[in-house]
């Protein structure tokens, strides 16, 4: 697929509202508002996730017919154990840096995750991830409406988007979000070297502060400038870390490194948005190679490293990573070795504080189960995925759900913290 | 701060990309009203921008292989940055913009479904170029100032939006609503002047509108690139009975297009469009978008503007080229205070910061990331509501492409810049009052100009020659190109 991220969304950015004072490293603001440590690191997977090949049922005989040329030999499944139903589930092959997660009690895997009547487009799917709501692509996303009940002014790193695009999640009518999805070109760039370029910017900050009198749409314009030029110093402190541990060569683990050295480095980021894509595999996605493969390699490695970073920085019990896509896909391979748009999938939560474990229970693939629909062309969803987003709002990020997601979906959410 | 006059900088900033160096020969001694004249009735000027292609003293353009522009969408968004700096006839490129955001269609669905090949085909295809139909950003310069109802007529039958608003799967057995729905929500009337029962009866009117691929067609990379998709009636695939819609559909009043025979049946999406095209909501929706577009997103439409605007439109029978003669003549647009009350679109800003600061050796194919990073890949707005507008455009990260494209630009252009301002180096002063002249941002505010004059004498001791000459100039175009009053136009 070459979907571009630009399709992803809808109705505009959020105007960026900036905090009045111009901290250099960590955020004066964030110290100020005794900022509690928790940070919330988001992974989509773009495209829709074949969730059955990420966590294998591999004792279903109907996994296997199926999927004649897709599904991993049981034998090559990197085992877990069972679910509450006694399904016997495993990894997939290329994700043994998750293994190692689960192993040590601090990887979650929720699955069926999803809603009713799941849309098969990406753009609506993905869109109803971020609004939080089946019944509405458009508005403010779930992560908006969190940094909303953020204290002002707000930090203007408050949330960090390493995609050059504002998800949907993070659109909020109040809180910007900067888009910084390569720290190392966010930089002051000059056509000059040295003391010019250096009394340049010092120029250009002098005129992004000019209040503007009288000329709001200026001055909101000189707001975005400054606080571009007022987040470069912390963005450059992140961009400078060292890890603990070799990050693999990818675009994915690149961004983890970032959020890593933010995190180690105390930026006072609070949410970090992160996607990797790829994930619609509609031809020759292979089994435990090929295609598929790769990207749970990128998954697991990244993920792996990453995780290792923040714990060998002493930080991972204040770091929560959660893994989602838009849907899941179709039980049957299609005729050209890849899988269709399906429904529910499987959602990850990681982190120090994670209650580690299987969540839910596995669809039982044979025409005809109830855990099926559309013809039993696909796996119905068992747990709501706002349940899922309830319990991070409440019990790890510390603020009340209902209003965030205009419901209440505590009871019965999966217990990973 | 002036390169022409104020009004002629203003009319140019917003009927083209504003004013290059060519321009300030031609319209030197042009008044306003010869300007207007000038840029809105182009069509005595030849259309001959993509023959000056590859001439070194314009833009050059850069290619992985070949530079095929009917065909790779990369370079067909080089050759239209290259129409906008360098056309004859700017206000023809400015209006393909505006109707590729009105009508707006991505690229990236379209290679989904037929690939990259075609799908940049269905997009940027020069008549002539190869077999087969116009690209649709033909179709919007054709039409830049054409008549409307007419370029309805021909977007409904075009290639790109057939694929994109899912033509292909409106049958008579499952009426697909995409197109019916934003045909009237988004092409014309808008939300509020239509109800659902509308879309369901537009979905059955343009049942059979479809495409037929020519016979070497293949979806992929590998194929014949003469090969075609193209507008096809299906008869048999349309659905006959007669629809009601809640408003006039005809000149006498009445809200139904009668049942008719299948073959006839082509008639029926004819006639909505042309229902919706003179409907009074959506002269007004034009109006007001036309209001954002050369007027101010600042100020509110004027209901005078819109109203009169809508007037022309009407009275014009749908014909664009009266509608913004009259909005550029219009005293609206001519009040001062409209000046610089836009956002500048991401592709506009470029243009016209190319256009300002200079082309010499610039390659149009290192414009694409920054362009992708402030958030306008041309052929790839966001949905088909179009890219958001405005202040929409503007957050830290978009900011800082932009202020990092002036510095990439600027160093591009160190030597030519100097070369060009030399003899307006004689102090510092005299050097910031040229480059405003030339590059006409807002009027800027003591404290910001004070900023500047404080860049230029850190140079020491000033001599407004060689190195530091080179140094100070190319910061500041930096500096004026990335200024918050360099974004509004």
């Amino acid at each position: 697929m070459r979907v571009s991220r630009r399709l992803f969304i809808r109705d505009g950015v959020a105007t960026v509202t900036l905090g009045l004072a111009a901290p250099s490293f960590l955020s004066a603001i964030a110290q100020a508002q005794g900022i509690p440590s928790r940070r919330l690191v988001v992974v989509y997977l773009g495209g829709g996730n074949d969730a059955l090949n990420t966590l294998i049922s591999y004792q279903d005989a109907a996994y296997y017919s199926r999927r004649p040329g897709i599904a991993i030999p049981a034998g090559q499944v990197l085992q877990i154990g069972a679910d509450g139903a006694g399904h016997a589930l495993g990894l997939h092959p290329r994700l043994g840096g998750l293994l190692n997660v689960f192993n040590e009690g601090r990887l979650a895997l929720v699955q069926r995750t999803g809603y009713p009547n799941s849309s098969r487009s990406h753009f609506e799917a993905t869109d109803i991830y971020g609004t939080a709501n089946p019944q509405s692509s458009t508005g403010s996303g779930w992560l908006g409406r969190y940094l909303d009940t953020l204290p002002r002014p707000l930090d203007a790193l408050a949330a960090w988007n390493t995609t050059g695009e504002t998800p949907r999640a993070l659109l909020s009518g109040q809180s910007g979000v900067p888009a910084i999805p390569n720290a190392t070109s966010y930089t002051y760039a000059s056509p000059n070297r040295g003391a010019a370029a250096t009394q340049e910017r010092a120029a250009a900050q002098t005129m992004a502060s000019n209040p503007a009198a009288g000329r709001p749409h200026l001055a909101f314009v000189n707001g975005t400038s400054r606080g571009a030029i007022e987040t470069l110093d912390r963005v450059a402190q992140a961009r400078s870390y060292t890890p603990t541990v070799p990050y693999p060569n990818n675009g994915f683990a690149l961004a983890l490194r970032t959020v890593a050295g933010a995190i180690v480095r105390g930026i006072g980021s609070r949410v970090f948005w992160v996607e990797t894509g790829g994930f619609d595999t509609h031809a020759q996605q292979g089994a435990a190679g090929g295609a598929y493969g790769n990207l749970m390699g990128t998954l697991g490695d990244g993920l792996w490293a990453f995780y290792s970073d923040v714990r060998n920085q002493g930080l991972d019990n204040d770091t929560t990573v959660i893994v989602f896509s838009e849907f899941g896909r179709r039980i049957s391979e299609n005729g050209s070795g890849g899988t269709d748009h399906g429904a529910a999938g499987v959602m990850m939560a990681l982190g120090g504080m994670v209650r580690g474990g299987l969540y839910g229970t596995a669809a039982s693939l044979a025409p005809g189960n109830p855990t099926l629909e559309n013809n039993s062309g696909d796996v119905r969803h068992e747990t709501d995925f706002r349940s899922v987003y309830a319990r991070l709002l409440d019990q790890w990020l510390g603020v009340n759900s209902v209003p965030i997601l205009s419901g209440d979906f505590r009871a019965g959410a999966p217990a990973i913290f | 701060m002036a390169q022409l006059n104020p009004e002629i900088d203003h009319l140019l900033r917003r009927a083209g990309f504003g004013v290059s160096s060519v321009d300030a020969d031609i319209f030197r001694d042009m008044s306003p009203s010869e300007a207007v004249s000038y840029v809105v009735d182009y069509e005595g000027r030849p259309d001959d921008v993509d023959a000056r292609i590859g001439r070194p003293d314009h833009a050059q353009v850069a290619s992985k292989d070949l530079f095929a522009p009917d065909i790779d969408i990369d370079d067909a968004r080089q050759r239209w940055m290259f129409r906008m700096i360098h056309s004859r006839r700017p206000l023809q490129e400015k209006m393909a913009l505006f109707w590729h955001n009105h009508f707006a269609t991505a690229y990236s669905k379209l290679v989904t479904d037929s690939g990259t090949v075609q799908a940049a085909k269905m997009l940027a295809h020069k008549p002539g170029a190869l077999r087969g139909p116009q690209g649709q950003l033909e179709l919007f310069r054709k039409y830049a100032l054409g008549n409307f109802r007419d370029l309805l007529v021909q977007v409904a039958q075009d290639p790109a939006m057939l694929v994109w608003l899912d033509g292909q799967s409106n049958t008579k057995a499952r009426p697909q609503e995409n197109f019916g729905r934003e045909v009237m929500e988004l092409f014309t009337v808008g939300v509020g002047n239509h109800t659902e029962a509308d879309v369901y009866a537009a979905a059955r009117v343009f049942t059979g509108w479809n495409l037929r691929k020519s016979a070497d067609y293949r979806q992929d990379e590998y194929g014949d690139v003469n090969a075609y998709q193209e507008f096809v009636y299906n008869a048999d695939g349309h659905e006959a009975s007669a629809k009601t819609f809640t408003f006039p559909i005809y000149t006498n009043g009445s809200r139904t297009i009668p049942a008719r025979s299948e073959s006839e049946g082509m008639q029926d999406g004819v006639d909505l469009i042309t229902a919706l095209a003179i409907h009074p909501e959506t002269a007004r929706r034009l109006a007001r978008k036309f209001w954002n577009f050369f007027v101010s997103e600042v100020h509110q439409p004027d209901p005078g503007f819109v109203e009169s605007t809508a007037a022309v439109y009407l009275q014009n029978r749908t014909e664009i080229r009266p509608v913004v003669r009259h909005i550029l003549t219009s005293p609206w647009f001519n009040n001062p205070s409209m000046r610089h009350a836009r956002y500048s679109w991401p592709v506009e800003f470029v243009a016209r910061a190319i256009r300002e600061v200079g082309w010499q050796g610039f390659s149009l194919d290192t414009v694409r990331v920054p362009l992708a990073s402030m958030g306008q890949l041309l052929f790839e707005p966001p949905n088909v509501g179009g890219w958001p507008l405005g202040a929409d455009w503007f957050s830290t990260g978009t900011m800082l492409a932009r202020t990092n494209f002036a510095a990439t630009l600027a160093a591009s252009q160190k030597q030519h810049l100097a070369a060009a301002l030399e003899s307006d180096s004689q102090t510092p002063q005299a050097l910031l009052a040229a480059m405003l002249d030339r590059l006409t941002p807002a009027p800027l505010d003591a404290a910001p100009q004070q900023a500047l004059m404080a860049y230029l004498a850190a140079a020491g001791t000033w001599t407004g020659d060689g190195e530091q000459l080179n140094t100070r100039t190319a910061g500041l175009a930096r500096l004026l190109v990335g200024s918050s009053e360099y974004q509004l136009v």
